[in-house]
């Protein structure tokens, strides 16, 4: 469709025609060449190390030369991928002459109507999987904490997905709530010995009741805007956190938070334990899979209400309000009530996952809550295509498994060596993924729409039709 | 009143640093109309590469006179941070335009993430401290309490670099073809384009007097504070685009100026409230500038077209 190239205007044209240009083509890549040794030019070349209190500096142009000859056979391959492409489009089809209105079924809804029963089911037997593959309970920890990890942004993503796909604003503070959520926890189990099922739902009211202070007086503002002053916002509350010493210990947290309980039965080998009242052999990782089914409770919670909400004339206003604002409000819906109620529902899941965040890891410090947390949970409803549940899923598992399963490659050792560490690289890949993402697929992973209302047949809309993010 | 007048100066230069970095935001939003979230970053990159050239300078070449050592940092690091500009804008904008609207601003966000782990995988994650490079300094006036109001040789190179280079920029931007491409490319791309301006060029080049000014600002950045980390980018990054709302977002002068009332503010809250809360301060501005005056002092209000 519309997809924009990064081809460069000189080889926009020459593409034209079907035949490779292989000066063209060597030329360019020799002056992409170029340019990148300019990039690579005093940063990459030299390193400045620390002796003492002296810096120095050490050159590094055999890497710099290995980095130009990759981007200038990598650039070449482009071009010549790119020319062969064009060559087979230069025959246009019978049917390109206007943008369909509905989506052809892709492949993807085919797949989607197993797709969502099997990751159901994998996501629920996931613990006895690992345990069949592992062999014993403590072996399978890993697997399981790996689960919880990527569960708990899957229900981040979920809530923020209110925020920015439903409603269509974007909101860059969101860890803010997170962190309401999780110093709430924190504060009152360790303060008042509040248990965490009383904590979880105060959690969730004084992080919406928060979402709701910040909302009031933003949501008047247009798309960007918006954005950066939610950012300022996490970014207050963050150093709040760091600042105000007497109420949170500043930088140095608060730790040795009580641990979850079997709605009240501790996890903890003594009589009265689990595993004595169940008739189980102590294990610490009986409390580590509960928390793993709590996740996913807590997360198929914020989809399920999500997905109802849609269904419920508020969840409509949202999506009105994001395709048009202006029309909305002349159709007489009360624009600010709309948003607030977003950010504040959109909060309040924060608050949740905030809450289970604490009491897994019986610990919090602002450090946790920084603004990249906020860019990565975005990157992820971003990613997942913007309004699409399973989409976020997919791409929370892509996102967080994803550098994970980076550092268990052993073979890259091999290739670059011993003290290579792939998770260095995991924010940098992150960024340049960001932008890939969004310079060759704006809509996101999952692109179609399920409309939420239907006459007589179910269509999917085309990605191309909605305007996520427009403010 | 010493200490008034000593936060005075030291609010002034750390004004002039945060106005030529705001200018590299307000001239982005003006003519495109995005939040160039990476900005910051181009900031602290430039940084690092002034002081890779100064350490190149000073160790191996054995260049003595910090004015002539000075002078060819600027020059370099302008000529390589603008290449980066040019670079972003090439890989990570050009090709969003004409998306939704907020695709640029991820876009942005995904570059500045990039380019704070790019600097820290290339150079390594701990401070980098400088010997001071200036010493120096006049001493204006000193009280009977034994307390003294100086004003640094770093503070007048500052100072006096960023008046000379806003000059220069003022010059360009007002007097020549290319300012007038610029703001009419401001004024109404298509018939700007229509009228045989090249755009793409225009705002391709921008990017570059953005980036050049970043830079400027950046060595200034590292000559005052003489340590420079990866992370650096995004405190200063966030209170220039404040400077950049608080003048007025578009407004090359409400750059320079609002650039100056942050600088100010800053030192005075740290000086008489307290030094922990001065980036809350900066992000309160921030927030409160852009829910009440959100065109600021010198922008013109925006108007909602249906």
């Amino acid at each position: 469709m519309n997809a924009p190239s990064i081809t460069t205007t000189s080889s926009q044209d020459t593409a034209v025609p079907s035949r490779f240009n292989l000066g063209a083509a060597l030329k360019d890549s020799a002056i992409t060449a170029l340019i990148t040794l300019g990039l690579s030019i005093p940063i990459l070349s030299y390193k400045t190390e620390q002796n003492g209190s002296d810096l120095f500096l050490r050159s590094r142009w055999e890497l710099v030369a290995v980095i130009c000859v990759g981007v200038f056979v990598l650039r070449l391959l482009m071009h010549a991928f790119l020319a062969t492409r064009a060559a087979r489009q230069a025959v246009p089809g019978p049917h390109q002459a206007t943008e369909p209105v509905h989506a052809e079924p892709s492949a993807f809804q085919h797949v989607s109507k197993f797709a969502i029963p099997m990751f159901l089911g994998v996501a629920l037997a996931f613990p006895a999987i690992i345990y069949l593959i592992q062999g014993s309970l403590n072996e399978s920890r890993y697997w399981v904490d790996l689960g919880i990890l990527i569960l708990t942004y899957v229900m981040l993503g979920w809530g923020l997905n209110i925020v920015v796909g439903l409603a269509g604003l974007l909101d860059l503070g969101y860890v803010a709530f997170y962190a309401v959520g999780a110093y709430s926890y924190a504060l009152l189990s360790t303060t008042f010995g509040l248990s965490f099922w009383i904590c979880l739902p105060l959690a969730g009211i004084l992080a919406s009741f928060w979402g709701m202070i910040l909302g009031f007086p933003v949501l008047r503002l247009r798309g960007d805007y918006l954005a950066i002053v939610t950012l300022a916002f996490g970014e207050i509350i963050r150093l709040v956190l760091i600042n105000w010493v007497d109420l949170t210990n500043g930088g140095a947290g608060i730790s040795s938070i009580p641990r979850v309980t079997f709605f009240g039965v501790p996890f903890t080998s003594g009589d009265d334990g689990f595993a004595a009242l169940f008739g189980f052999d102590f294990n610490n990782m009986h409390r580590i899979i509960f928390l793993y089914y709590l996740i996913l409770v807590l997360a198929l919670v914020t989809n399920f209400v999500t997905m109802r909400l849609r269904k419920l004339p508020v969840g409509r206003a949202w999506e009105a309000l994001r395709e048009d604002e202006i029309a909305c409000r002349s159709l007489g819906i009360n624009t600010t009530n709309t948003k607030l109620t977003a950010f504040a529902i959109g909060a309040m899941f924060g608050g949740f996952a905030g809450s289970f965040f604490a009491v897994r890891q019986g610990f919090v410090s602002p450090e946790s809550f920084n603004f990249l947390e906020s860019a990565i949970i975005l990157a992820i409803v971003v990613l997942g295509g913007m309004g699409s549940q399973i989409g976020v899923a997919i791409a929370a598992i892509v996102l967080v498994a994803g550098p994970e399963m980076l550092r268990n490659l052993t073979f890259l050792k091999a290739v670059f060596g011993e003290s290579f560490d792939p998770n260095e690289y995991r924010l940098l890949l992150f960024g340049a993924g960001m932008v890939a993402m969004m310079v060759w697929r704006p809509r996101g992973l999952i692109s179609e729409r399920e409309p939420s209302v239907v006459l007589k047949e179910r269509k999917a809309i085309s990605g191309s039709l909605v305007k996520e993010g427009h403010g | 009143m010493d200490i008034f007048l000593q936060q005075l100066i030291n609010g002034l230069t750390l004004g002039s640093i945060y106005g030529l970095i705001a200018i590299g935001y307000t001239m982005v939003f003006g003519i495109i109309g995005m939040v160039n979230f990476a900005h910051g970053d181009v900031f602290m990159l430039s940084a690092f590469i002034a002081l890779i050239f100064f350490l190149i300078l000073t160790t191996w070449l054995g260049i003595s006179s910090i004015v002539l050592a000075l002078l060819i940092v600027l020059v370099l690091s302008m000529i390589l941070t603008s290449l980066w500009g040019w670079a972003i804008e090439r890989i990570a904008y050009r090709p969003l335009r004409g998306s939704f609207r907020l695709a640029p601003l991820i876009s942005a966000i995904g570059v500045s993430i990039f380019l704070s782990n790019f600097v820290q995988v290339a150079q390594g994650a701990r401070n980098k401290p400088t010997a001071p490079m200036v010493r120096d300094v006049i001493v204006l006036y000193q009280s009977e309490a034994g307390y003294t109001v100086a004003l640094s040789y770093k503070q007048i190179i500052i100072m006096l670099t960023t008046a000379v280079l806003l000059t220069i920029f003022w010059y360009l931007v007002q007097k020549t073809s290319l300012g007038r491409a610029q703001r009419a490319c401001e004024q109404d791309r298509k018939m700007a384009s229509l009228l045989g301006i090249d755009v793409d060029k225009t705002i391709s080049l921008t990017f570059v007097i953005g980036a050049a000014l970043a830079s400027v600002a950046g060595t200034m950045y590292l000559l005052y504070y003489g340590v420079v980390s990866f992370a650096d980018g995004f405190v200063p990054g966030v209170k220039a685009f404040t400077a950049a709302v608080l003048g007025g977002i578009g407004s090359l002068p409400g750059a320079v100026l609002g650039g100056l009332i942050i600088g100010l503010i800053e030192t005075f809250w740290s000086a008489y409230f307290s030094i922990e809360y001065k980036d809350v301060a900066a992000f309160s501005i921030l927030a409160i500038v852009l829910i009440f005056m959100p065109s600021g002092i010198l922008g013109r209000p925006e108007v909602e077209k249906v």
